[in-house]
């Protein structure tokens, strides 16, 4: 790659081959139109070559490192921790560049987009941290964005739309349906089958059609490597007991729980009480893939309510599915007044105002510490998945008591 | 190619005898659940469709533009649902094979075999579901066999040329060509990539090939013609309904389709 010189940082072993078909048990799969089957086919193509390809590897290694800050630190939640009388380690994904863990899978496939010769991104966003991170690196690549954003959270979160608009993204409103999240993916999808030949989809969850479940938890597994790492030089017990994150489509916990598959960890998905798939919803097909989603007794896809705009969707990804029927990854829910609770008190112990998405899963350590389901002296990893700034307006209607912060 | 191993339902044998006697075929679309749809069957019927696509409306059709994406909400909001509109087709009485088409979910809600059951029961003939491709569509192709229901597959200006022959050889009804890379929608002319697509499937397969997505004038209908054994009709009718024409109006812009297709 021409404009983005040699390696600074070095990785590890040469990277592994990746052979999957897309199916989690009986989830995942590619359900879109019989026209968008070859641009899926394309991506899975040329992912699977750029993941073998050690200088794809090292391109992304760069930019994560000098673009988006990586790696993060892994923060000990001092304070917290005595308060709790569990150990708490923070993986601070807050602290990447645009605020979110976001970042690291739209680096990866912007890098792949330019590798295939497209010269544009689309992406879908619901809060606006997917499109603003689009915007993001379609500028550090010289590629032009265009988001779907459903219209009403075009009206909640202004912010984000201009700072899009700052980046020189497009943003294109979306007025059908729920005129949200969903809707915004559904038209990110119908876009790109006109324009598949010069526009790469940037779709930013572990969602959609093969390989993108794949693909995306690859290019987020980052989260999960270096907390595997950073846990064995903090704790003594190298493995952490419990390793929690929040999941909205999934991406930052497919990320985490990456790393820690393979270890003796309990895996704690936290869905919003709201928008919880994987606790309310039942098995069916959004958006080219087959997992659980919150759905009526007809059919019809239902509508998410939370706090988090992040956590507004009613499906999740593929290997959530599966990870929760195999029994693998425990899924529970909390409510937005946990999740606001949880906001405060990171903020007043640690000096850390996280995302309303990432408190659902500080909200789960604070309810399980005081329940006992962690026990005392247990060690706890957590991915604060983004900081709270895009939230501060949220917060600010909680606390004056508006009736609807969302 | 070998021969076809699975033989077609009511609607395979309808269309296939009606193309071999020369006639363009024509395909218009309802959304079930509108004002007067049930009324409008018959209309379309009349005015010389050759079967009519019932469509089932769904929160998320991701094959759909503008026009069909508001007829389904609307028709949802109406409390529109496949039971409702699947208890009501036995009573149309209709003159000409249905075949309904909606979207997966809608169908694995009640699993495969039980929907395609369902449709049996109320007289229906075909199932289009776009998006199952032809990758992912053994389970459904098998609950539709059993129950006699002809399985109508797509195929797109994309697909490439294996995968038309497989798509061509099991499709069964007629094989939905994809006029366009896009969604339905209303559109002035028949799009470049339609002659080359429906040439393709007609060297590939008896079964007849017709065009659809983005046709919507008799101009382009006639166009389509030329090149395929007939064209399915969508938004360009679904509009006159959201735009309040009653079905023996709709009707008539039907039976102008008819005429070009039978000048052609
Ligand atoms: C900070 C933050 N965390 C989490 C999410 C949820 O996404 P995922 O479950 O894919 O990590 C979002 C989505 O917008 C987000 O902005």
């Amino acid at each position: 790659m021409a404009t983005v010189p040699a390696l600074l940082t070095p990785t590890g072993s040469a990277p592994a081959a990746l052979a999957t078909d897309g199916r989690f048990g009986d989830y995942g799969g590619r359900f879109v139109p019989e026209a968008l089957v070859p641009a899926c086919e394309e991506v899975e193509r040329a992912f699977t070559d750029a993941w073998a390809d050690p200088r794809f590897r090292r391109d992304l290694d760069r930019l994560l490192a000098v673009h988006a800050g990586r790696p993060t630190a892994l923060t000990p939640a001092w304070r917290l921790s005595a308060e709790l009388g569990v150990t708490v380690l923070l993986k601070r994904e807050d602290l990447a560049h645009t605020g979110s863990h976001k970042i690291n899978n739209v680096l990866g496939q912007a890098l792949l987009a330019r590798r295939m010769g497209r010269g544009r991104l689309l992406a879908e966003t619901g809060a606006g941290q997917h499109g603003v991170a689009t915007a993001t690196a379609a500028a550090l690549l010289g590629l032009r964005a265009t988001v779907y954003m459903g219209e009403r959270d075009i009206e909640r979160q202004a912010l984000n739309v201009y700072r899009m608009e700052v980046l020189g993204a497009e943003v294109v409103p979306v007025r059908t349906g729920s005129r949200t999240l969903k809707d915004a993916t559904s038209e990110a999808l119908r876009a790109w089958v006109s324009c598949a030949d010069e526009a790469h989809y940037c779709l930013g969850s572990v969602m959609g059609p093969h390989p993108y479940p794949t693909m995306v938890r690859e290019f987020q597994r980052v989260i999960g490597d270096e907390a595997r790492a950073q846990c064995a030089r903090e704790l003594p017990t190298a493995v952490p007991d419990h390793v929690v994150a929040c999941v909205g489509g999934g991406s930052n916990a497919a990320g985490t729980f990456a790393g820690f598959l393979g270890t003796g960890a309990r895996l704690v998905g936290v869905e919003a009480a709201g928008g919880a798939a994987i606790t309310h919803g039942r098995p069916g097909t959004l958006h080219g893939f087959r997992s659980y989603v919150l759905q009526d007794e007809h059919g019809q896809v239902g509508e998410a309510h939370s706090v988090a705009a992040g956590l507004d969707y009613p499906g999740v990804g593929p290997e959530h599915a599966h990870l929760a029927d195999t029994g693998r990854v425990h899924y529970t829910t909390v409510g937005d007044d946990e999740v606001l609770a949880a906001v405060h008190r990171l903020a007043r112990t640690e000096g850390i105002i996280c995302a309303l998405e990432s408190a659902h899963a500080v909200a789960w350590v604070l309810r399980a510490a005081t329940s006992g389901e962690l026990p005392r002296g247990c060690t706890v990893l957590v991915t604060l998945s983004g900081r709270g700034d895009k939230d501060i307006a949220t917060l600010m209607a909680a606390r004056d008591g508006a009736g609807d912060v969302r | 190619m070998s021969a076809a191993t699975v033989t077609g339902g009511a609607l395979h044998r309808h269309l296939g005898s009606r193309a071999a006697a020369g006639r363009s075929l024509l395909v218009p679309y309802v959304m079930a659940g509108l004002p007067g749809w049930a009324e409008l069957v018959g209309e379309f019927a009349a005015a010389g469709a050759d079967a009519v696509e019932i469509g089932l409306p769904f929160s998320d059709p991701i094959l759909d533009g503008p026009v069909i994406c508001e007829a389904a909400e609307r028709a949802l909001a109406g409390g529109t649902t496949a039971a409702t509109v699947l208890a009501e087709l036995p009573g149309l009485a209709a003159q000409v094979p249905l075949v309904v088409m909606t979207y997966s979910n809608i169908v694995l809600h009640r699993g495969a075999p039980a929907f395609c059951a369902a449709l049996r029961a109320a007289g229906v003939s075909g199932l289009i579901v776009p998006d199952v491709p032809f990758a992912e569509a053994a389970e459904l192709g098998g609950a539709c066999g059993a129950e006699g229901i002809d399985h109508v597959l797509l195929a797109a200006p994309s697909t490439p040329p294996g995968r038309l022959g497989e798509v061509a050889q099991r499709s069964r009804g007629f094989v939905y060509a994809s006029a366009v890379m896009g969604t339905t929608g209303v559109r002035e002319h028949l799009p470049a990539t339609a002659a080359r697509l429906a040439a393709d499937l007609k060297a590939l397969t008896g079964t007849p090939v017709l065009l659809g997505l983005g046709i919507s004038s008799p101009a382009s209908a006639r166009a389509a013609a030329a090149v395929a054994d007939g064209v399915v009709v969508g938004s360009a009718l679904v509009r006159d309904v959201l735009e309040g024409r009653g079905p023996a109006e709709v009707g008539r812009r039907l039976a102008a389709l008819r005429t070009a297709l039978d000048e052609a």
